[in-house]
């Protein structure tokens, strides 16, 4: 995005951003580390190279809105408010976690926060984020729901009928996918007849636009335009954050289907050190305060693994809990 | 107490819920401007207004849902589902969704729903619209299930679907819309669920029924009792939870069941419901538990032999015989 950076936002919020972005890249690189030594099983998905995504959406929503998200929710979790200490210890399976433990990496929840959860089954958030935007409308509450999702899942039939119903019953629901080229291993190009994916919702009449996923500042402004959009018009909307994952889909994908040169690209697009260098650039901060936020989310994420650790197992009683009220 | 419909029954319980209650929202193909496939919502969109009951598209997985985000985010959806076979169109919103998201999100949400669903063989409508799933919903933790028999059960147990913070899977039989009986006008009239009727007392074998099943039971009770054979038969009423209770101390005093489910009978809920009769009442069967199930074979549709894969009134008179025959 051209232009001074301290043109377009307060100083305070620049610097929110970059330590939001460095806390989720932290949070997740520990995940790979506590995933390694065991403490952390079962599927485990990271964000690591999607921050900008996550940051600037959030901060372009109130915190009144829902958000929604699939099932690489840590950082949409952690930049919405949720303590990371609740979401490791539920990484960890322990009690103290967001969901007792129950839900695990895939399906963290925060009501209190808005944050309407992860959803591992792929396109399964459709239906149900356009149920609770139907149901903000009709209880006058003033909320956007934010819905997001992957490339991958804009292959599902739900994604259909729910941009659909949407729009029929002009609800307001702003659609962002997080297009990161790959379902699992399939690349966008062989899994989608129309691959330029924002164009994909004029079929339900509803505007869309893409923007670059990788830059937190552009992704806060489309965001904040779209959701005032949808606010005002009680209409869906559709954004199409082009963005990359560092890592594989999952913790045990090798991704041998991108090639070294590809990574590298997007590797030099990474949002969090071009963020820091504009910062850097324009004098907003120096290499000393970077380096401080840098020490302080290692902390919080070392606190977060300690935390984690040393919490206790659920109670076995907990099986029989939270099926029916 | 008046004489109505089983519809008639289910249609006054949504209206005396939606008075109750504006939480309470009706949706589903054809339920406002039409008034409903089978007429059930008949009233309901002149009386309640566009925003409370409406029209959507026929998208059933989308249809559940949006009921499951609507009841996360404060309203008590009741949707309809055509029948019950387009419930496997939305068997992941049911199964991934509905029944789920209240235990993986360690027990922070509510799903108050309900999803209405018609169904049942017996019209000649053919292998995809003759089905009853009701096993397969069984199967699954997370939701409850209700299945009532008589138009006053349906008005109760509907009221009580409503009400509940759970999400309920409202089974109606698609032949027991136009059956008539007794129901309380009382506006706070509810059947709890988990709570089997004992429609007719007796005391040489159980028939244990649901839905239509029940009422062929209990008119099997009738014709057995000119020939001097006295049946318990007991209603379940909801298929979750599972009055065990009932049915196991009605087999306890006769010694003898009948299961009677119109579901396949592989691994159909018939066969559940035997073995927890044999694990309970072992000692005391004076004959092996009988299953009269529908036949494991897709619905055909000639009514010739349509007849012949669904539970008659016949087949189950006869079996109660047969049992009578080989006690022990």
């Amino acid at each position: 995005m051209a232009g001074m950076l301290k043109d377009l936002l307060p100083v305070e919020e620049l610097i929110r951003f970059y330590e939001e972005m460095v806390l989720c890249r932290e949070f997740e690189e520990s995940c790979a580390q506590q995933y390694a030594k065991g403490e952390i099983t079962g599927f485990l998905h990271l964000y690591s190279g999607q921050e900008a995504v996550a940051v600037g959406c959030t901060a372009g929503l109130r915190q009144n809105d829902y958000i929604l998200s699939a099932y690489r929710d840590h950082a949409q979790a952690i930049v919405r408010g949720v303590d990371p200490k609740r979401v490791m210890a539920e990484l960890f399976g322990r009690s103290t976690g967001i969901c007792k433990g129950k839900g695990g990496s895939m399906h963290l929840f925060a009501p209190e926060l808005n944050f309407m959860g992860g959803y591992a089954i792929v396109g399964g958030q459709f239906p149900i984020a356009t149920g609770l935007a139907w149901a903000s409308q009709l209880r006058e509450e003033d909320r956007v729901t934010a819905c997001f999702f992957g490339d991958g899942a804009m292959n599902q039939g739900t994604f259909h009928e729910s941009l659909n119903w949407a729009r029929l019953w002009e609800l307001p629901i702003l659609f962002i996918c997080e297009n990161n080229f790959y379902g699992i291993g399939t690349g966008v190009h062989r899994a989608s007849a129309q691959a330029a994916l924002h164009r994909r919702t004029c079929g339900y009449d509803i505007p869309s636009e893409k923007v670059d996923g990788m830059d937190v500042i552009a992704v806060y402004q489309s965001t904040k335009r779209a959701a005032e959009w949808v606010r005002e018009r009680q209409r869906p909307y559709f954004i199409e954050a082009v963005t990359y994952r560092f890592r594989g889909h999952s913790m045990a994908d090798p991704a041998k289907y991108r090639s070294a040169a590809e990574h590298e690209i997007w590797k030099s697009r990474d949002p969090i050190p071009n963020l820091s260098r504009r910062l850097l650039e324009e004098g907003i901060v120096s290499q000393a305060q970077l380096d401080e936020i840098f020490e302080r989310c290692t902390a919080q994420v070392e606190e977060a693994v300690k935390f984690a650790a040393e919490s206790p197992w659920p109670e076995d009683s907990e099986i029989w809990e939270d099926i029916y009220v | 107490m008046s004489e109505m419909t089983y519809r008639d029954a289910i249609n006054l319980a949504l209206k005396e819920e939606m008075r109750r209650d504006q939480s309470v929202v009706i949706f589903g193909e054809d339920v406002a401007l039409y008034e409903g496939a089978f007429k059930v919502t008949r009233g309901l969109l002149s009386e309640f207004g566009e925003l409370r009951v409406r029209d959507c598209p026929i998208s059933e997985n989308t249809l559940v849902g949006v009921a499951v985000g609507a009841a996360m985010g404060g309203m008590r959806p009741v949707a309809e589902l055509m029948t019950v076979n387009f419930a496997l169109l939305a068997m992941d919103q049911i199964v991934n969704h509905m029944a789920k998201v209240r235990y993986m999100f360690g027990g922070q949400t509510v799903v108050p729903m309900v999803i209405r669903m018609p169904g049942g063989g017996g019209s000649q409508l053919g292998a995809q619209h003759s089905q009853s799933l009701e096993s397969y919903f069984m199967h699954c933790p997370g939701m409850l299930i209700a299945y009532p028999a008589t138009p006053a059960d349906a008005k109760g147990l509907l009221k009580s679907a409503i009400r509940t913070d759970n999400p309920v899977v409202f089974l109606e039989h698609e032949l027991l819309y136009n059956s008539k009986g007794e129901v309380p006008e009382d506006p706070e009239f509810l059947v709890p669920f988990g709570k089997a009727a004992i429609l007719n007392e007796g005391t040489a074998v159980t028939l244990v029924g649901y839905g239509r099943m029940s009422i062929l039971c209990l008119q099997a009770a009738h014709l057995l009792e000119k020939e001097g054979v006295s049946c318990e038969v007991v209603d379940l009423r909801t298929l979750y939870p599972l009055d065990t209770e009932t049915f196991l101390g009605s087999v306890l005093k006769t010694g003898r069941a009948v299961v009677v489910e119109e579901c396949w009978s592989a691994a159909g809920l018939g066969g559940d419901i035997a073995s927890r009769i044999y694990e309970r009442c072992f000692d005391t069967l004076l004959a092996p538990v009988r299953r009269i199930s529908g036949l494991d074979v897709p619905m055909p549709y000639s009514r010739k032999i349509e007849k012949l894969c669904i539970p008659q009134l016949e087949g189950i008179v006869q079996g109660v015989r047969d049992l009578l025959n080989e006690s022990y």
